[in-house]
């Protein structure tokens, strides 16, 4: 039943790729090999010879305590994220699924944030955060809760995990949005005629129907967490105060960039490459099988 | 087991007006079919009855206490779905125990009464399967089990059986009936099915955009329709209508032109040339040499019946159900038998009954 047009020869089909191969070769592929290349060297001080040293970057960084404490940080920052962002919006949606006044208004507000940079955004939490100009900053210091996140770290912690969670929550509630509303009604009144209410209903019918929606949500918090929190984060603390929010990323920047360690830097970012392979493919499997098994 | 009664109740969506007014009263353990044409209103009022649409007037009286202010957890009523409802996630057996766990049922308790009832409804080998690994025969079923498990006030039935096959409907239709019957609890079932609502209804309450028009049991509303609406929705295929006047001293009416026809049962009120319709059922049509010429259009054989469709000589579509196989030729001559006329008012299309 599927239309298809066959072009005979490959010149065609060739020429029509051709475009998204070259974007991809050149930015991906090949910062991509530079950087698998760069993490198997080491510059040394004067950053004037640089030298082959096989799977020794890899080793050093597995062996070295602080990188273990940023994985472990990185870990504690994205199930943080993912777990808030996802939370608060799902119980956004719930709300805005149900017959509301002013839904429509209340769903585009709650859209809104996805639209803001990040370096905006960055900047609106430091106006209600910053422990002397920002509003809620100012205010938690005035009934006596000291406050300052430049030098406190679970207040850092805290609050890159608020901005960059808050970021996200547009997105997952446009998709909590559509899976609540994909799942049939008649099913939900079903329950309600069964006796079920409120959150015994959520937890025992609704929540198993959006399972596929959270999992997919899940792996696409985790990857925002891990890398896209970068601008939010140099903004806010600029990975401090010391290194309580370096996360991977901000530590990849800081190793690579500040202090020059091309070497490290670059075993760090390969590191991270795997990483987000195994998440997409994950992803990719789950979503594959969904469409294709019914 | 419980009496249900509902008291002008109403029901408008925004400024829209769905349901004007019902008056009802079930005895206990009766059946009641409502019927009608698509959006008149009869999901609605289940909806309402279950609790789930809040009435924008009236009370539902259950057992006497007004239930319309409670939530449809707190009623004790169980929904049978058109398209079933099950929960996909959970087994069959998870599905019947569903409404008896949250009601706090001891778990022995409910093993044998979702085991009895999966019995009753030959679900016993399909227990521990899901939703989608069963025919909708069998999904049909598993809704019904929902329902009986729980041994609630009140069945709602929303045309349970509009999904199933022809077969299977009138199985299923059999068993509804038996089962309703064995367990005794009220029931309300809305199907526009016309034998479901013949075969299955103790009453019969058949509603027109949103108003009740007669309320009695299938019999009676068959030979005795209301109105004009009514005799054209019950039977199937549906009553011949045609315009008449009242004549002879209101015992006989005119029609088409210069027929006569004297009525059997009594004079009629009101001065001749009164405006009527008659009705008459396509089965009560009398093949009659000396009668009127029908032209036939068209001919559908049903196996042991025929029915035949044509037009009376001033245009009138009019059909005939005959037992047998279909005459031969392009027309034939039909009369109508005086005694299973119907008579009514063109003005208000209400049934016409003879005066005194
Ligand atoms: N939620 C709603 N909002 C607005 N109008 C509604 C709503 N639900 C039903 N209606 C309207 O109320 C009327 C009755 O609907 P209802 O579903 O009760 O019809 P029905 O008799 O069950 O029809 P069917 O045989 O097609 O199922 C229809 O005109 C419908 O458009
Ligand atoms: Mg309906």
């Amino acid at each position: 039943m599927e239309r298809r047009t066959i072009f005979s020869g490959w010149l065609l089909p060739v020429v029509l790729v051709l475009p998204q191969l070259a974007l991809t070769v050149v930015f991906f592929l090949w910062p991509a090999g530079q950087a698998i290349w760069s993490s198997m060297t080491r510059t040394d001080a004067f950053g004037i010879r640089t030298m082959f040293v096989g799977l020794e970057n890899f080793s050093d960084l597995f062996t070295d305590p602080l990188y273990l404490d940023t994985i472990e940080r990185s870990v504690f920052f994205c199930a943080a994220v993912a777990a808030l962002s996802m939370g608060v919006a799902l119980v956004l949606a719930s709300a805005a699924d149900r017959e509301i006044r002013f839904r429509g208004l209340y769903r585009v507000l709650l859209v809104w944030p996805y639209a803001i940079a990040p370096a905006v955004a960055a900047v609106l939490w430091i106006l209600l955060l910053h422990p002397q100009i920002g509003l809620i900053g100012r205010w938690l210091n005035s009934i006596g809760i000291p406050w300052d996140y430049k030098l406190n770290d679970t207040q850092a912690m805290l609050v890159v995990i608020l901005a960059s969670a808050w970021k996200q929550v547009s997105y997952n509630f446009i998709f909590f949005l559509a899976g609540l509303q994909s799942i049939p009604r008649a099913i939900i009144e079903a329950a309600r005629m069964d006796g079920a209410r409120g959150f015994f209903r959520f937890r025992t019918v609704v929540l198993p129907l959006l399972m596929p929606t959270v999992f997919f949500l899940l792996v696409v918090n985790l990857v925002y967490a891990a890398f896209d929190t970068f601008a939010t984060i140099i903004a806010l603390t600029d990975g401090g105060p010391g290194k309580a929010t370096e996360t991977l990323v901000v530590k990849v920047y800081r190793d690579g960039v500040v202090n020059l360690d091309i070497g490290s830097s670059s075993a760090q970012s390969v590191v991270l490459m795997a990483g987000v392979i195994v998440l997409t493919a994950l992803q990719f499997r789950f979503l594959g099988r969904r469409s294709g098994g019914g | 087991m419980a009496s249900l009664v509902l008291e002008n109740l109403r029901k408008n969506f925004g400024a829209v007006a769905v349901l004007h007014g019902i008056d009802l009263a079930m005895a206990s353990g009766e059946m009641l079919v409502i019927v009608g044409a698509s959006g008149c209103g009869k999901s609605t009022l289940l909806r309402l009855v279950a609790g789930l649409e809040v009435p924008t007037g009236g009370r539902i009286l259950l057992d006497g206490s007004d239930v319309a202010p409670l939530d449809p957890a707190e009623r004790d009523i169980a929904m049978v779905f058109q398209n079933y409802a099950l929960y996909p996630h959970m087994s069959v057996f998870d599905n019947m125990a569903y409404g008896l766990r949250i009601r706090g049922v001891a778990k022995d308790a409910i093993r044998t009464r979702v085991d009895s009832a999966a019995e009753m409804l030959g679900l016993t080998p399909l227990l521990m399967r899901k939703p989608r690994q069963l025919s909708g025969g069998q999904r049909q079923r598993v809704a019904m089990g929902r329902a009986i498990v729980r041994q609630p006030k009140l069945f709602l039935f929303d045309e349970p059986l509009s999904n199933l096959d022809a077969k299977l409907r009138v199985q299923m239709r059999a068993e509804i009936r038996r089962l309703q019957r064995r367990m005794a609890v009220t029931s309300l079932y809305v199907t526009h099915d016309q034998v479901e609502a013949m075969t299955l209804g103790d009453r019969l309450l058949v509603l027109h955009q949103g108003r009740p028009v007669q309320l009695a049991t299938p019999m009676e509303v068959f030979e005795n329709p209301a109105n004009t609406y009514v005799a054209g929705f019950i039977g199937a295929p549906s009553m011949n209508l045609f315009p008449a006047a009242l004549s002879h001293g209101g015992t006989a009416a005119v029609f088409s032109p210069g027929q006569v026809i004297a009525f059997t049962d009594g004079r009629r009120p009101g001065a001749d040339g009164r405006k009527l319709i008659l009705g008459i059922r396509p089965e009560h049509v009398a093949i009659d040499p000396a009668g009127m010429e029908l032209q036939i259009d068209l001919i559908e054989p049903l196996g042991s019946e025929t029915v035949v469709i044509g037009r009376l000589p001033d245009g009138e579509l009019f059909s005939v159900k005959l037992p047998g196989a279909a005459p031969a030729g392009e027309s034939m001559a039909v009369s109508i038998p005086a005694a299973h006329l119907h008579v009514f008012d063109a003005e208000t299309g209400l049934r016409l009954d003879p005066a005194g």
